[in-house]
């Protein structure tokens, strides 16, 4: 039961930083049509940022507040200088941009920080809590408190403000939307920022569990987009589930399965629900009209 | 139909002559291993151009075939004790057989669908490939037995360059080919409009997974061909940046155009070659070139070229 519950808290934990990348994808999806493999260098530059500005004396909050904003930057800075010029490309090119976006960030990181892996202290200690016989580490509930809110916020912002209605128009259908005056260049540049801030948050409430190097991106954004195409692309609660199930599939593989394949459970997974359910868990079914 | 013929000729021709000439202007051995590693990755470029260029489907895990290639030949001699040719052999036939058996239900998906299903496929593959260490060496990679032919040792740069230049030479020439059999036909078909060529009786499923079939047999021997000229083989070359940079060369060069895929293989292998003294920022550079590459040649190099020069031509 311990054994159990232990799984059952890292699968959720790991699943909670699946989701939130799975939820920037769906974001940008959704006002763009763009698949963004970027995506996970936000993770990459929240943790990164975060952990030089604290080892230059910044305190933790402030270095937090700085790497969000610098991720916020070049989030506006891909949209504005990678996807708007090639606006009307096709599905595939868009997607080369992007992963050559990830390149050149991971690239970046390697030059402006360093090849090393990096650790950032625990929020509040570390000091394993005892729950039902599982050791849990405190961050852990930072992980999945913070992760909560953010998609909360994500709600309210999109069901309860002008300018997230705008967002949901824009995703529905991005001419009606324009014709009834709403401008979609900046309503996709406030997607890619926004989708920014919620992958640097990611990064820095999970850098003190998992550490962070100049390419943990890769692996973060191919499971993030995993996560968002198994709860269906495009629905954003389709992106939570799916990042959390992932989280869950992976902790439950690699403790009862085999460790050693832990990063290959997703990838399976994928294949099988495609096989099965080719829109994902909570697509719609798209009828091809001719 | 003679017109056609004969551009195709024209084609192989000038391939022919540039592979022939360029021998003559290179001043070290240096520029034949660039050369063949040019020759090697616009094969694989090809192969893949037959499935996303003419039949329409895009796969982000090709490098998973490649690295099929390339450690058949590897693990063939060294844990079996099959001779070097026959690995290749045995590498084409595992990767066609294993694109056979996944084709069918990753080809019925469409879009991002299709593009995450293939992208898994091949992280899986560098995955077995990195943890499967007993067999594969691990991350850090195994030796390959030089390739002997008949008591003839195929090794240094030089005959490499002419091995590898022959082995385009033929894929270009089938992939021309293709182009122009009903199996071409059915797969330009498929690119312009899969509804369409469902509705006039094409198999749209079975050519589907002939165009994944020759794809990954292309990518096969391209890997093995890599492995043999290094002599050493790593999981980089099964892994995702490498389905990537294969994906870019297609599309940088010219989806369904087989020159493109030669043209675009050449710019995108040289080009790091030539920043290497830039070698801490070979990453950010790599990114560079693929972002700005795709905004301003969104058709591909060798369409967007012949585009103008007809333009010019009418004026």
């Amino acid at each position: 039961m311990a054994e159990f519950l232990q799984f059952l808290i890292s699968g959720l934990t790991v699943g909670a930083v699946y989701a939130l990348v799975a939820l920037g994808f769906t974001l940008i999806y959704n006002a763009s049509g763009v698949v963004n493999f970027a995506q996970g260098e936000f993770v990459m530059l929240g943790g990164m940022v975060t952990v030089f500005a604290v080892s230059l004396g910044l305190p933790l909050p402030l270095a937090a507040l700085l790497a969000i904003g610098i991720a916020v930057v070049i989030g506006l800075l891909l949209h504005r200088l990678a996807i708007e010029p090639a606006r009307g490309a096709s599905a595939v090119t868009l997607i080369i941009i992007t992963i050559g976006a990830s390149i050149f960030l991971r690239g970046l990181a390697a030059v402006v920080f360093d090849k090393q892996f990096h650790k950032l202290p625990a929020f509040t200690g570390e000091a394993p809590v005892d729950i039902l016989g599982a050791a849990v580490q405190p961050q852990s509930f930072w992980v999945l408190g913070g992760a909560a809110i953010v998609v909360l916020a994500l709600y309210v912002f999109l069901e309860h403000t002008i300018i997230g209605k705008a967002v949901l128009a824009t995703a529905a259908n991005r001419l009606a939307a324009r014709l009834v005056g709403i401008n979609t260049t900046t309503i996709m540049a406030l997607a890619f920022g926004g989708s920014a801030a919620i992958g640097a948050i990611a990064g820095i409430l999970v850098t003190p569990i998992t550490l962070t190097s100049y390419d943990a991106g890769t692996l973060l954004a191919l499971k993030g987009f995993a996560a968002a195409m198994l709860g269906g692309m495009g629905n954003p609660i389709g992106a939570v589930v799916g990042g959390l199930l992932l989280g869950l599939l992976e902790a439950f593989g690699a403790g009862y399965l085999s460790s050693t394949y832990k990063d290959a459970f997703a990838f399976l997974v994928i294949l099988v629900v495609l096989f099965a359910a080719p829109q994902g868990l909570f697509g719609r079914r798209v009828v091809e009209r001719v | 139909m003679r017109a056609l013929i004969s551009q195709r000729l024209i084609i192989l021709a000038v391939l022919a002559l540039v592979i022939a000439v360029l021998p003559f202007v290179f001043p070290s051995s240096y520029y034949f291993r660039v050369a063949s590693l040019v020759w090697v990755s616009a094969l694989a470029a090809i192969g893949l151009n037959i499935l996303m260029g003419q039949a329409g489907q895009v796969s982000l895990g090709h490098a998973a075939f490649f690295g099929i290639g390339a450690y058949a030949v590897a693990i063939g001699p060294a844990h079996f004790g099959i001779p070097s040719w026959a690995a290749l052999l045995l590498g084409a036939v595992l990767s066609a057989v294993l694109a056979y058996l996944v084709g069918r239900p990753i080809l019925r998906l469409k879009g991002h669908y299709l593009a995450i299903a293939t992208l898994g496929l091949g992280v899986l593959m560098a995955l077995v490939i990195t943890t499967e260490s007993g067999w594969t060496g691990g991350p850090d990679g195994m030796p390959v037995e030089r390739l002997s032919l008949f008591g003839w040792r195929v090794s240094g740069s030089y005959t490499w360059y002419w091995v590898t230049g022959g082995l385009l030479l033929l894929g270009t020439w089938i992939a021309l080919n293709l182009d122009d059999t009903p199996t071409g036909r059915a797969f330009r078909a498929l690119h312009d409009s899969e509804v369409a060529a469902q509705v006039v009786g094409v198999d749209v499923a079975r050519f589907k997974l002939q165009a994944f079939v020759i794809a990954a047999v292309y990518a096969s021997f391209a890997g093995s061909a890599l492995a043999f000229m290094n002599g050493f083989i790593n999981p980089d070359q099964a892994g995702f940046i490498h389905s990537v940079e294969l994906v870019t060369i297609v599309v940088l060069g010219g989806l369904g155009s087989v020159v493109g895929s030669i043209v675009g293989a050449a710019v995108l292998v040289t080009l790091p070659q030539a920043l290497t003294v830039f070698h801490e920022y070979e990453h950010l550079l790599l990114g560079l070139i693929i972002i700005v590459s795709m905004i301003f040649m969104r058709n591909g190099i060798v369409p967007s070229l012949s585009a103008l020069l007809s333009q010019r031509g009418r004026s």
